[in-house]
């Protein structure tokens, strides 16, 4: 039964890796601003399910706050670069 | 990786659970690979960022509580965070988008 558990969490870890590069290539290709912001959000989530998963997989709870920290500090990222897109300005007076 | 002694009751649906995460996140960056519209684009990652957190999600709590014999739910912390600030992402990025197309 724990054979079956690594084998789902090693292909879940491959299906995260090839899901990443998609978005990097998007980052590195889009055409326009907007796109690269999306990508970097894509590869935010995704590196923080990857991180999830490894926590799954060695039994550690430290993990948990590093995915939780991950989300906060992404969503802060992707939500400034589009109100910069959006105003041209972060924080307005 | 060391499962080491996870239950059966728990290791069957958290391995499906992790299959359909991983599949359900893969298929969400590959559409924001190949669609061909930022509008169209920006519909796919939210398959991963949704479907693919629950899932990945619920498999954690699961392994979490069948190691430690007791209901582990702080992993609920992440969902709803993910949950609250996935549109709020969604929504600003949209409307950049539709103002830098503005004529």
């Amino acid at each position: 039964m724990n054979t079956i558990l690594s084998a789902a969490i090693y292909f879940a870890l491959a299906c995260f890796a090839l899901a990443m590069l998609c978005a990097l290539i998007r980052l590195l290709r889009g055409p326009t601003a907007e796109d690269r912001i999306l990508a970097l959000d894509t590869l935010y989530i995704n590196s923080m399910l990857t991180i999830l998963m490894l926590g799954i997989g060695y039994g550690s709870a430290i993990y948990f706050d590093i995915a939780l920290l991950i989300a906060l500090f992404g969503f802060v990222g992707s939500t400034a670069m589009a109100k910069f897109l959006l105003r041209g300005e972060v924080i307005e007076p | 990786m060391s499962t080491a002694d996870i239950p059966l009751w728990a290791a069957l649906p958290a391995a499906l659970l992790l299959i359909c995460g991983g599949l359900l996140t893969f298929l969400g960056s590959l559409g924001l690979l190949r669609l061909n519209n930022f509008y169209a684009r920006i519909h796919a990652p939210t398959m991963g960022s949704t479907l693919g957190t629950g899932c990945v999600l619920l498999a954690s709590i699961l392994v979490s509580s069948a190691l430690e014999q007791r209901p582990v739910i702080h992993e609920v912390l992440i969902t709803i965070l993910i949950l609250l600030t996935a549109p709020v992402t969604a929504m600003l990025l949209m409307r950049a988008g539709m103002f830098r197309r503005r004529d």
